[in-house]
């Protein structure tokens, strides 16, 4: 339980998809203009990403690791698929992407209302196949612990798009010099946060 | 071969070197471009991957354009382009190993770079596949040069040397400066100062430019 913990705040903190990866990049900076919309985009990259690291890290541990077709017969414990993992978890990020639009569109047409023109978006989202790809390098040892990864992870970027979100706001109001507004500004201000940021890499738990 | 570089396909290959560039302008594929721009070399590695990846995949879905279906093609470009990654990145482990080991999960997340999705859905789709060879190439040109300049920026402030590719690392500050207490600036190094410094090409670029800057 505690190495849970651990991880999950690691990952919202310390290790932040995007002050310390550079993952949604595009996203985070297309989306952020007001609150309210990166919100929206925010929850729905928590949601995806909460399922589908915890799928892929299944499929990882039964199908493509070195020798993890042994389940399957002794004969198949030679075996190394991990060169398609690419292939295989975007296949899954994409057609999980299409499910859950499908589902929250059927069963919350509210929730489809705010979130519906985002979840095509994370499909091409690096924050959502990072996170596979960092679970697998890293090697967690069960779902519990890619599950409070890929949460404490999405949790991350959440707060980084929001707060950059509400900075914007308030630039808006503020005088820029021309050839800096809007995009060059926002790459500095985020800049400054990734700063703030790094003040959590002492922190051992 | 005249046709081949008229001043029109010149246009898609410079293009996107300034007035159209993807990071800059367009900003597509800012994930990777920071997180590889330590040393130079991973950085070349990167840019060259990219730019053979984005021309490739241009040219298959070109030719592809008027058989996928408009519902699906989301699916079907990651397939392609998820299969023209893996075999780069069985290439570059094969014969870069060390670099392939520094770039960790940034060759996978190619897939996703949104230059490469950008292009697909905004030019690939709607021309001949020889123009979409083009774009690729010159998009994955412009990205490269900015990555590049960047990785330059960071090492030599970083940890004064500069890294290429068959050469190994070379001081490129003289021992001379660091006798007179001249300190490397590690600052330089961490992830945040990346984004500040496209923040400043950004902005240095714009001002050469007034065609680009933003209305308020």
């Amino acid at each position: 339980m505690e190495n849970l913990i651990n991880i999950f705040v690691k990952s919202i903190f310390i290790d932040n998809m995007v002050f310390a990866y550079f993952l949604g990049m595009c996203s985070f900076l297309a989306v952020s203009k007001t609150v309210k919309t990166s919100t929206g985009l925010g929850l729905a990259v928590i949601f995806v990403l909460g399922i589908t690291v915890p799928v892929d890290y299944l499929l990882n541990e039964y199908i493509l690791k070195p020798g993890a077709l042994a389940w399957l017969s002794p004969k198949y414990a030679e075996v190394d698929l991990s060169f398609l993992s690419f292939i295989i978890f975007i296949a899954i990020i994409a057609s999980m992407v299409q499910l859950v639009e499908m589902i929250v569109e059927k069963f919350a047409p509210s929730l489809y209302a705010s979130l519906g023109i985002f979840l095509p978006l994370i499909a091409v989202n690096c924050a959502i196949l990072g996170g596979s790809l960092f679970m697998q390098e890293r090697d967690y040892q069960s779902v519990a612990e890619a599950t409070s990864f890929a949460l404490g992870s999405g949790i991350g970027w959440f707060l980084a798009i929001v707060g950059i979100a509400a900075i914007r706001e308030k630039i808006k109001y503020s005088n820029v010099p021309a050839p800096l507004r809007g995009l060059g500004i926002t790459f500095i201000v985020t800049g400054l946060m990734a700063i703030a940021f790094m003040s959590f890499m002492g922190i051992k738990l | 071969m005249s046709e081949f570089l008229s001043k029109k396909s010149l246009k898609l290959l410079t293009d996107p070197l300034n007035d159209n560039n993807p990071i800059t302008v367009q900003v597509l594929g800012i994930c990777s471009a920071l997180a590889v721009t330590v040393k130079v070399e991973p950085a070349i590695v990167m840019g060259i991957s990219v730019m053979v990846v984005t021309a490739m995949a241009n040219l298959i879905v070109s030719l592809l354009r008027n058989s996928i279906p408009d519902r699906i093609r989301i699916i079907v470009q990651l397939v392609i382009v998820a299969a023209l990654v893996i075999i780069v990145d069985q290439v570059l482990k094969a014969y870069a190993y060390d670099v392939s080991k520094q770039l960790s999960v940034f060759v996978g997340l190619i897939i996703t770079n949104c230059i490469i999705m950008g292009r697909l859905e905004a030019f690939a789709l709607a021309n001949k596949p020889g123009a979409s060879f083009l774009d690729g190439i010159g998009n994955g040109l412009g990205y490269a040069v900015i990555l590049i300049i960047i990785a330059v920026i960071r090492e030599l402030f970083g940890a004064g040397t500069i890294t290429l590719p068959g050469l190994g690392e070379l001081h490129v500050v003289p021992q001379a400066f660091y006798d007179f207490g001249y300190k490397n600036n590690g600052l330089v190094i961490l992830p945040p100062m990346a984004l500040i410094v496209v923040g400043l090409i950004i902005w240095f670029q714009r001002a050469k430019n007034k065609g680009l800057i933003e209305s308020k």
